[in-house]
């Protein structure tokens, strides 16, 4: 949030403090592709601008072991099939993030088909943003529900009773709109839809 | 110096123009449709490239080549320029481009004439760049835009709303009005063919009367001093060949090295801008030739701010910019404004990194924010600027001078993000401002909803619908499930979804 908005010399003391966090894990696993490639495309540059070759390295060091969450299963674990029950009809938002700069495509779609009583519906001009963009959503109001109507629509087209991405942001935004519309389209974060079993709350929910 | 970008410098903010752009309906169809359009035949001829990544990074590493060695190129171009019979000038901004080209037409006019001095031009998004046509119906010289889309704006008395297609906010019945208006052809249908002739006719008039025309350039070729047009219509070629007197604008970034170099941009442009194979008209001409073309040919070399990027090795990026609005028609935020709302003649993203870096940032310092760093523009580009990233890069330099005033300092944006600082930097303090804001929030709650929110979060609520901040938060169930056995039904039990 305070790099992308500018507020680059803010940013330092957080990209200090998930080193020290997170440099003796042996794996980081990330719930959010836009978390992961901020990690990725720029924490790098931050300890390059401060000129600190100790926290470069030790960026360099940690970042091989981070990951997004659907890249830990299937690029890591290798794992495609979890055993989830989630009899829904879902439809799957690629973030922009996850798409672009982590260049993640197949792998949640890979994750959702294994997810027994899952209906996998395809979203229309599903690789458009949805208009959230962090501090974008606020600045840029109208323009951001101006694109969240697009992607509304998208959604809506599907009939999907869940909407499903790699980044809570997106849905939260998602969400919120069709909310807002009186919708009863649910946003679940895919780790949610993977953890659900059946007969338990989340797999019926 | 008087470095400005067409009017951007008296233009609103992005957000103030971006809300009066989405009210217009039918511009909105009109962008929706045109964008959509040329994305897909983009997609198309950049999909049966089997070598498309190769050739953006040539072009990429060609262009980065020659802006690290920029002013040894410019002067090998002048000397082929002019040692095949150009004259080339430099002109360190607008006014003085403006001037240049004000007395060359003023040299070549028999100074016993008493028509009014016209001039034809080719397309250039440069000569709008330094308000040519204003300057030059200042000193009452008729500049007549020759490139169809052009011709709609200029006779529409409106503004280039996109860098390729000017006006592409127009429809068709649009278009059929203005020409009414203007071409006194009241019958005048909205059929393509009937626009077409009606503009043929009012151009053909034009291209056989009128002695000096005024084009840019999409490169200039350094080892042979060449000058390269593209285009789609061959009214551009009309001006390169009829006239007898070539006056040439050329922003200083588009010179390249070799005419060999054209084998990677004459297959990225067409293919980005339009979706075309190739253009239909690819027009290169080298000095002048006695009895064939304009006798007389000049090349006005333009910094207008350029040169100030080349010092920092992320700016000068933005040069490598070959013009082909591919960035434009993919950005989900052009696509809703369409391009007026950035205040600029070189719109969408491409626009809000160059306006703001060649004039003065203080007159666009929205449109960094203009963004949502989706990444989509960075995906098409054929020269691979990381537009994304010189947009951050931006808004750091907006902050940085933001918070060298008083007034920015104690900005509620800056206020908040020095608090959030210190909130993510201590597990203490962010579990602190957790359970405070829980409180804080009830006086919002409505029916378990954040629906009205004060101050900059009331941009989300005015629209959209919040959940509150949950009871039991994630560090809540991470740290109780570490004392108990991790069971299936002892997550869900807690999270469920949203």
């Amino acid at each position: 949030m305070h790099y992308n908005t500018g507020y680059h010399g803010e940013a330092v003391p957080l990209v200090r403090r998930f080193v020290e966090l997170f440099r003796d894990a042996e794996t980081v696993c990330v719930p959010s592709a836009s978390c992961v490639a901020m990690m990725r495309e720029h924490y790098e540059l931050i300890a390059r601008n401060e000129d600190d070759p100790r926290l470069l390295a030790e960026v360099q060091a940690l970042l091989p072991r981070v990951f997004e969450f659907s890249e830990l299963l299937t690029k890591k674990l290798k794992v495609t099939d979890v055993g989830a029950h989630f009899p829904h009809s879902v439809t799957y938002h690629p973030s922009c993030h996850s798409l672009r700069m982590l260049n993640i495509r197949e792998e949640p779609l890979t994750l959702l088909r294994a997810v027994d009583g899952l209906n996998l519906i395809e979203l229309p001009n599903r690789e458009q943003c949805c208009g959230f963009g962090g501090t974008f959503a606020v600045k840029n109001m109208d323009v951001s529900t101006a694109m969240l109507a697009e992607k509304k629509a998208c959604v809506i087209e599907t009939k999907a009773d869940v909407v499903t991405s790699l980044d809570n942001s997106c849905l939260m935004n998602i969400w919120g709109g069709l909310h807002r519309d009186g919708s009863s389209v649910r946003t679940v974060h895919i780790a949610e839809i993977l953890n659900s079993v059946k007969g338990l709350a989340g797999g019926n929910a | 110096m008087s470095i400005r970008v067409g009017k951007a410098a008296k233009a609103p903010a992005f957000p103030i123009a971006a809300h009066k752009a989405l009210e217009n309906n039918q511009l909105r169809a009109n962008v929706r449709r045109a964008t959509t359009t040329i994305r897909n035949k983009r997609a198309l001829r950049v999909e049966e490239m089997p070598d498309w990544e190769s050739l953006r990074s040539a072009g990429a590493a060609i262009k980065q080549h020659t802006l690290a060695h920029l002013d040894h190129y410019l002067e090998e171009f002048v000397r082929n320029c002019e040692r095949a019979g150009g004259k080339v000038h430099w002109a360190r901004d607008a006014d003085e481009a403006n001037s240049i080209a004000i007395n060359l037409i003023r040299t070549y006019t028999p100074k016993d004439s008493t028509a009014p001095v016209e001039v034809i031009k080719v397309k250039t998004m440069t000569s709008d760049e330094i308000q040519m046509n204003h300057a030059l119906e200042r000193e009452g010289i008729v500049p007549i835009e020759t490139d169809l889309a052009d011709m709609i704006v200029q006779l529409g008395k409106d503004e280039p709303s996109h860098i390729v297609v000017p006006a592409l906010h127009k429809n068709r019945t649009e278009i059929r009005d203005i020409f009414r208006a203007s071409m006194a052809q009241p019958e005048l249908t909205d059929q393509p063919e009937d626009l077409t002739a009606a503009a043929r006719k009012y151009l053909r008039e034009r291209f056989l009367r009128t002695k000096i025309a005024v084009s840019g350039a999409n490169f200039a070729i350094a080892d042979t001093g060449s000058v390269c047009v593209v285009e789609s219509e061959g009214n551009g070629r009309m001006c390169l060949t009829l006239p007898e007197v070539l006056i040439t604008l050329v922003g200083i970034e588009k010179v390249i090295p070799s005419f060999g170099d054209l084998e990677v941009f004459l297959q990225t442009l067409p293919r980005s801008a339009t979706g075309e194979r190739m253009n239909p008209y690819n027009s290169l001409w080298t000095g002048v030739t006695p009895g064939d073309g304009p006798q007389h040919f000049h090349v006005i070399l333009l910094d207008n701010g350029r040169t100030k990027l080349l010092e920092d090795e992320m700016e000068r990026e933005t040069l490598q910019c070959i013009r082909c609005a591919a960035c434009l028609n993919a950005c989900p935020v052009y696509r809703e404004t369409g391009g007026h709302a950035y205040g600029s003649i070189y719109s969408g993203p491409i626009g809000a990194i160059l306006s703001p870096q060649l004039q003065s940032l203080e007159h666009s310092r929205s449109l960094p924010y203009a963004s949502t760093l989706c990444g989509a523009c960075y995906e098409v580009c054929p020269v691979k600027i990381n537009i994304p990233e010189v947009l951050i890069h931006l808004r750091g330099r907006v902050v940085r001078e933001d918070q060298k005033t008083l007034k920015g300092k104690l900005g509620v944006e800056n206020i908040a993000m020095q608090a959030a600082a210190t909130i993510f930097r201590s597990e203490r303090r962010y579990e602190a401002s957790q359970r405070l804001a829980r409180i804080g929030q009830l006086a919002f709650e409505r029916k378990g909803l954040l629906t009205n929110l004060p101050g900059m979060a009331g941009g989300w609520t005015a629209t959209r619908d919040l959940k509150p901040i949950p009871s039991h938060s994630f560090r809540d169930w991470w740290k109780s499930r570490n004392n108990t056995t991790w069971s299936p039904k002892s997550n869900m039990s807690q999270g469920g979804a949203n």
